[in-house]
């Protein structure tokens, strides 16, 4: 986190449907490189946040901007902002490798030689020569997620959104996984990771926690122990949402 | 006696081993975990248990009985949760419950207090007339955690019942595991979550089709063969630069506020403040740490790729 750029800013944000505020007066500050995780049970108001910042839906009051652009007037080109990659939804199965590449970079608009440039770039990296021309649905699980995160890294994006990435894989496939991701970040790419899995919030720099629409909490792991005093933060997380929360 | 008792137990898929001789035994009220990534053969395994699936080599015992061979007196002993949602979405709680009932043919007399027992046990009292399909992720596996209780079971098998549910049921529904246990009820559960060990009295580590490591969570974190330290400072990446090159450093992860090293030998104060100073001061903090069942995960299973 060299260059302390702000590169989200929401202030008041909000959103209700209806009668029901999903998102109630969140604001944050997110610095460029930063890995940023959100943790909260369902319907805490996670996902109507995190549409809002990738310009999907619009807010009810409040102001945001993401990477300069108003979330409100600019959603448009927010969207060639950002990447997003889960680890369960991104890549067609049957499709090959090849072909998957193919297809998102044609979405991101690259021309014939840069996805050509890309295919390349993007097996020898990952090493997966061997697997150009194999159905997506062949490869082992650890490749799979790495080829979905190249995939939404295709058009270089400043904001790249990770949805639950690693939960289940291969402890060891997902270490490595983590290392791409710190190396991203540290050349400046901003990551939000949204999770159910509290162990997969610690990779984050700082981790927010949200409960009934509102940011209960915004710290590191580390900070967020030693205030709850709690040893782990499954029960700092516990601790919020029964004691504190509700 | 052991309720469950696993003795070389294969299965293959084709010319593809999905379980590699498997043996262990589950003791009478046990809480056991098998823990594993995707693809490690929990599920195989699991549906094996529950006479699903006829083994290919080994036996699978439950109460003495080999399962394949006693199928339908095993299934009255036995509760199954399965991995995906296997509920009826268009029926309601209630009628979901009742249709279970009736399968297992629990008798009418009893039938009313075993719901009411339930109900109360899953606190789904309230939605009974909601459907299946329109209950939340949490609320639908405690449906099925209710159904796969609905006959009474002296052993209850649970393939990956945390799978994509959010961290507050999650804790419930492990909160339910802990209580089911206390009425003295065998559990086996599997999980790829390896946070999730620690709920569980004894856990097996599997890994392709392997068990590469059993005993209770603590003994497997005091089997990890390596000191391990979590290591602060000012900026990350050179501190990482700097203890790769160390020949005693066993091994390395970066987290989201520290970094985590394992070292061969285990280094001594004056190991480290000369190290704090080599480093320009950019290394300001280092603590033993307990190793995590990932940790253990990823040193126990390093043999066997």
């Amino acid at each position: 986190m060299k260059s302390p750029d702000i590169i989200v800013k929401t202030e008041n944000l909000t959103r209700q449907f209806g009668r029901f505020t999903a998102v109630n007066q969140v604001s944050i500050r997110i610095n460029r490189g930063e890995i940023f995780g959100f943790l909260g049970a369902n319907g805490a108001g996670k996902t109507t946040l995190i549409r809002m910042l990738c310009g999907l839906l619009k807010p009810s009051s409040g102001e945001a901007t993401v990477a300069g652009l108003d979330i409100k007037r600019e959603s448009e080109k927010i969207k060639q902002k950002i990447g997003y990659m889960s680890q369960h939804f991104s890549l067609y199965n049957d499709l090959t490798v090849k072909e998957n590449i193919e297809f998102y970079a044609g979405i991101y608009g690259l021309n014939r030689k840069q996805i050509f440039q890309k295919q390349n770039e993007i097996s020898k990296q990952l090493q997966m020569e061997p697997y150009l021309d194999s159905r997506t649905s062949d490869l082992p699980l650890g490749l799979k997620q790495r080829l979905a995160l190249a995939t939404a890294l295709l058009h270089n994006p400043p904001i790249l959104f990770l949805d639950e990435p690693t939960s289940g894989v291969d402890p060891r496939a997902r270490r490595s996984f983590w290392e791409l991701i710190y190396q991203k970040a540290a050349q400046g790419t901003t990551i939000f990771v949204t999770t159910h899995f509290i162990d997969e919030s610690e990779y984050c720099h700082r981790l927010s926690i949200m409960d009934n629409g509102r940011m209960i909490a915004i710290d590191t792991p580390e900070s967020m122990k030693k205030r709850y005093k709690k040893k782990s933060m499954q029960e700092v997380f516990g601790f919020l949402i029964r004691e504190k929360g509700i | 006696m052991d309720a469950i008792q696993i003795d070389n137990f294969q299965k293959q898929y084709g010319s593809r081993y999905a379980v590699k001789g498997v043996s262990f035994s589950i003791h009478f009220g046990e809480l056991f975990g098998l823990i594993g990534p995707d693809g490690a053969g929990k599920t195989t395994l699991i549906r094996s248990v529950c006479s699903l699936l006829p083994p290919d080599g080994g036996i699978i015992k439950i109460n003495e009985m080999d399962v394949y061979q006693n199928i339908s007196a095993i299934r009255n002993i036995l509760g199954y949760m399965p991995q995906h949602f296997s509920l009826y979405q268009d029926l309601s709680v209630e009628q979901n419950l009742h249709f279970f009932a009736d399968l297992y043919q629990v008798p009418q007399v009893s039938l009313k207090d075993k719901l009411e027992q339930l109900y109360h046990f899953s606190r789904l009292e309230p939605f009974k007339k909601r459907k299946a399909g329109a209950l939340s992720g949490g609320m639908k596996q405690k449906l099925a955690l209710s159904c796969a209780l609905i006959h009474t079971p002296e052993v209850l098998i649970l393939d990956e019942p945390t799978y994509g549910i959010d961290p507050v049921s999650r804790q419930e529904l492990w909160e339910m595991l802990h209580t089911l246990q206390k009425e003295n009820i065998t559990i086996l559960v599997s999980t790829a979550y390896m946070e999730e060990a620690d709920q569980c009295d004894r856990i097996a580590l599997m890994h392709q089709g392997k068990i590469s490591s059993l005993g209770s969570p603590s003994q497997l974190k005091n089997a990890y063969p390596y000191p391990l330290y979590r290591v602060s400072g000012r900026d990350f990446f050179p501190l990482k630069k700097f203890f790769l090159k160390l020949p005693q450093v066993h091994s390395i992860q970066l987290f989201g506020d520290s970094i985590h090293i394992s070292f061969a030998q285990k280094p001594n104060e004056t190991d480290w403040e000369h190290w704090k100073k080599k480093t320009n001061h950019i290394l300001t903090e280092w603590n033993l740490l307990s190793p995590s069942i990932e940790d253990c995960f990823i040193e126990f299973t390093r043999n066997s790729r």
